[in-house]
């Protein structure tokens, strides 16, 4: 099936839908293809190649609302699959605000390049793949003869989506990524500490070399030799770029429309209100070219504008999706995260770790969760003793906690480095006197 | 000729399909071609007709699979039927059904893995698959067609109904109950989110060494999620029952303890204070602590981890590891538990496998591939997330076994410590060992007494470390009643987790420093 396919697919299944007695219907199409290797001592360990089709449906039945998906898209079964799905939302409870969203949201420019597509998805051969894994692992091994296992994998997909709503949108897009990486194991006495380095593109020509890739994952690893726990207390924190990600997440759903209308949200009410420390601008771009969460329209048809979720520390907007907004009388936005970039400052890490007197500089997290009602965090971490503006040694298995209300406050500095291979690009970031439980 | 008569056993399959909307009304489940057989006491034969398949393609599809020389090739077809109703600002008002069907195709050649699937049956559909699995190796060969024999299973999940002819309208009225009675309980409440997910699997598995098993999964969820507030503060907790389980579970007395926990985890929050940062004595309640078992050893002993090395348990078998009274096991024969399961995802019988017996470290958990690098028996830890997936070992129910103390007996023997009750989540390094677990309720332990509530802190420890450090185990194992997915290497399998009441004694907690 073609994307032209799919459309009249999914135009067919939303006429059906209306017929049953749906007085509102979005139907979606999606196609993904994709191959996952992983080698190991130059063999290949895995390789799996896969095609995947689904169809879901959201039925609006005179203010009643549910989603159905279905990866059968036999026409014949398709049909008894809506009757059933339209007939079973006569079910639930009305709701005045469960509707499509307003028309005047959805995008005008479908047209626009957003430079997610390699056109040339289909001439990346099967070979070029195992070869790119292979010399992945090949560069891992040759930084040490610690290495216990190391492991290079490479993954790529394609994926098409159509998009069709009875009020007026039909939209589709197409895009690709690849992935390459390695992973590597350590003996370091009685324990065996690994490190990871993953890099991507939307393009193939433009991938991280296998010589970064290998290079790194075995880095990460050999760093962590010797690692140990220290003593608890206060410190200032630095955080590596590619880890400084999961601290935004903790952004992500106190920001949502949903969070606010059900009372769970420790930033209800702050709107313009000072949240972070004023060197934080947090931007939510989703029409960054080539960017890993960039696109037109979000999953509910609402066209794609750049927003300034914080500036100078002041939050500015909520994230805010068709429900919920209308609950609420606030205008949709879209509800959810894509690219999130940050002002940068002026240096980079070398220069910062130079300030710093007594900190940690955390490189990874290992668990741990954030309370989005009332801001309280705990999260393990691993990384390393920062004494006199030097890297002392590798210290793990520590705890830091805190309320994101004062957390956020204690960010003093945010680095010039942003990290390339996520759709978060944070730079380093730097807070102070962060409570570290260990010893 | 062929592709007509695939079709055909494909619209078959296709009613089953429809049968299984199940947020839909029991008087639409009927289907056109007679009525379609569903539920846990179908056959092998039924399997094959439901998937629309016959042996005779099996053996031209594992022929296909094994024709550039594989050892070994295994199909899984699989069915899933998900529902999902949820209640918010008192009022069911959305729903939502995902089906999935198709076929994983897996070809092995020593250890190496060739994997594909289809989501569509047909003869011309899986030989494509078929090929690309078979890519794995790279000679030629021609097999026989091999003879399909069917154990007899056990049937650790028997369900008075099957999911599929419980309506929605039928399920309605349990989320109306919890959400009446958590606003009952307490003024303080200000919203309450009731949902309610059940899932029915089908799961027809054939093997080129002639075995073919079928097993019928199902698995309800009912959760609850509370939000009160007292002078402007605000708290929000969980509680959830989950199981391999009918709706007669769902009791009245069931409903009514599941609103009370709830209500009562979000409003004593209010009172809830953070221990000191660092290294305390923890007490892990009897239940669904059992977490710690599952991160702290229970990945490190799955072999597929050991057969590279990676893990910090490698090397470890035979060895002592933790007290004589410390007997941790992980087991898929628990009638109606989440992990349970009656046969695995590779076709090998499912057992109790002893981690750690009377503190010596005793087995690994194996799926084919390490079984066979091991040159010991699967254990029937190979598990998958669906047919899209390979399978690797994973667990099932982990758990320890009672030992010789008193619960008081523990609580008394702190003199601060923490009390740790229930949990969102936990993360392990396997080759470091650092293993953590997020607390979402307990009690400080003030000279041997619980006293105030704590909240949201992290417990970050090292897994061999820990189980030297297991102090005292009471007498009284409980296993968790909520809804646990282990997630590993972007699988998500459902498991659940037991403890008796155990001290630890020394972990890092998260914290405040003076």
């Amino acid at each position: 099936m073609n994307n032209k396919e799919r459309k009249e697919l999914a135009m067919w299944a939303v006429e059906f839908a209306k017929q049953k007695g749906a007085s509102e219907v979005a139907a979606s199409i999606n196609n993904s293809r994709s191959v996952e290797i992983e080698v190991r001592e130059q063999k290949i360990e895995k390789i799996k190649e896969s095609t995947t089709n689904g169809l879901s449906l959201n039925i609006y039945r005179d203010h009643k609302y549910s989603g159905h998906s279905t990866n059968n898209l036999n026409k014949k079964d398709l049909e008894k699959f809506i009757t059933e799905a339209v007939e079973a939302t006569k079910y639930l409870t009305a709701d005045e605000f469960r509707e499509l969203p307003d028309p005047t949201l959805y995008p005008t420019d479908l047209n626009r390049d957003l430079k997610i597509e390699d056109k040339n998805y289909n001439s990346v051969a099967p070979e070029q793949r195992v070869q790119i894994a292979k010399e992945i692992e090949q560069v891992a091994r040759s930084k040490s003869d610690k290495i216990i296992s190391a492991t290079g994998g490479f993954s790529d997909d394609y994926s098409e989506s159509v998009l069709v709503h009875s009020n007026g949108l039909i939209a589709e897009r197409a895009s690709t990524s690849f992935w390459a990486g390695g992973e590597v194991t350590v003996r370091d006495g009685d324990a065996r500490p690994e490190g990871w380095h993953w890099g991507g593109s939307r393009h193939f020509k433009t991938m991280p070399t296998p010589e970064e890739l290998g290079g790194k994952a075995a880095e990460n690893a050999i760093r962590k030799m010797g690692q140990t726990k220290i003593a608890s207390g206060k410190y200032d924190m630095l955080i590596e770029n590619r880890t400084a990600g999961r601290l935004l997440y903790m952004f992500v759903r106190p920001m949502s429309a949903r969070a606010l209308q059900q009372k769970s949200s420790y930033l209800d009410g702050m709107l313009g209100q000072e949240i972070a420390s004023p060197v934080l601008t947090v931007i939510d771009d989703p029409l960054m070219e080539g960017g890993f969460a960039s696109r037109l329209y979000d999953g509910q048809g609402i066209a794609a504008r750049q927003r300034t979720m914080i500036e100078n520390g002041v939050l500015k907007e909520y994230y805010v999706d068709n429900y919920y907004g209308k609950k609420l009388g606030m205008t949709p936005n879209g509800g959810s995260t894509s690219n999130i970039r940050f002002d940068l400052g002026t240096r980079g890490f070398d220069a910062i770790v130079k300030d710093i007197n007594k900190g940690i500089f955390v490189t990874s997290f290992n668990g741990g969760n954030s309370n989005s009602t009332t801001g309280d965090f705990s999260f393990g971490v691993s990384g390393f003793l920062v004494e006199g503006g030097k890297i002392i040694k590798p210290v793990n298995e520590m705890n830091i906690s805190g309320n994101a209300k004062e957390f956020w406050k204690q960010l003093a500095e945010l680095g010039n480095d942003p990290y390339q291979y996520s759709s978060i690009l944070s730079p380093t970031l730097v807070f102070k006197d962060i409570d570290f439980s260990g010893l | 000729m062929k592709a007509i008569i695939n079709r055909r056993d494909f619209l078959k399959a296709g009613a089953v399909t429809a049968v299984g909307a199940a947020v839909l009304p029991h008087v639409l489940s009927g289907c056109t071609t007679g009525p379609a057989k569903i539920g846990g006491n179908m056959t092998i034969h039924d399997y094959l007709e439901h998937f629309g398949v016959t042996e005779q393609m099996i053996q031209q599809i594992i022929a296909e699979g094994l024709s550039k020389g594989g050892d070994y090739c295994d199909l899984f077809f699989q069915h899933s039927i998900g529902n999902y109703i949820g209640l918010e600002d008192n009022a069911v008002n959305r729903a939502y059904s995902d089906i999935s069907f198709g076929v994983g195709i897996r070809v092995l050649k020593g250890d190496q893995t060739g994997y594909s699937f289809s989501e569509e049956v047909s003869l011309i559909a899986m030989k494509s698959a078929a090929r690309t699995a078979a890519n794995i190796a790279n000679s030629s060969a021609t097999v026989e067609p091999v003879a399909f024999e069917s154990p007899k299973l056990p049937s650790y999940y028997m369900i008075k109904t099957p999911w599929e002819e419980i309506s929605i309208n039928e399920k309605i009225p349990y989320l109306q109950q919890v959400n009446d009675k958590v606003f009952a309980m307490d003024s303080r409440v200000i919203k309450s989110n009731v949902w309610f997910n059940d899932e029915t699997s089908y799961v027809l598995f054939a093997n080129s060494e002639g075995r073919m098993t079928c097993d019928y999964q199902p698995m309800a969820q009912l959760s609850v999620s509370v939000t009160a507030e007292q002078n402007g503060q605000k708290e929000q907790n969980y509680f959830d029952y989950s199981g391999r389980r009918g709706i007669e579970f769902f009791t009245p007395e069931a409903i009514n303890t599941l609103a009370t926990e709830a209500v009562k985890r979000t409003v004593s929050l209010f009172d809830a204070v953070k221990p000191k940062a660092g290294e305390l004595p923890v007490v892990l309640a009897a239940g669904s602590s059992g977490i710690l078992l599952h991160e702290a050893i229970g990945h490190g002993m799955e072999a597929d981890f050991n057969r590279k090395e990676t893990s910090i348990f490698s090397d470890k078998i035979g060895k002592k590891v933790a007290k004589d009274f410390v007997t941790i096991v992980d087991d898929g024969t628990n009638p109606n538990i989440r992990g349970t399961i009656n046969v695995d995802d590779e076709g090998n019988n499912t057992e109790k496998t002893y981690l750690v017996a009377g503190g010596t470290m005793e087995s690994y958990l194996h799926d084919r591939i390490s079984a066979q690098h091991y040159g010991v028996k699967p254990t029937g830890n190979g598990r998958r997330e669906s047919f899209r997936h390979m399978p690797m070992p994973r667990m099932r129910n982990t758990y320890m076994e009672n030992g010789p103390h008193k619960k008081d007996e523990i609580i008394e023997s702190v003199k601060y410590g923490v009390y740790a009750e229930s949990f969102s989540n936990g993360q392990v390094m396997i080759g470091a060992g650092d293993f953590t677990f997020y607390v979402k309720s307990g009690y400080l332990i003030e000279d041997g007494k619980l006293t105030r509530p704590i909240k949201d802190i992290n417990i970050i420890g090292n897994g061999p470390k820990v189980l030297a450090d297991i102090e005292m185990v009471a007498d009284d194992l409980k296993m968790a009643e909520g809804g646990w997915t282990c997630g590993k290497n972007g699988q998500g399998v459902p498991v659940s987790q037991g403890l008796p009441t155990v001290k630890v004694s020394k972990i890092t907690v998260g914290g405040v420093n003076a």
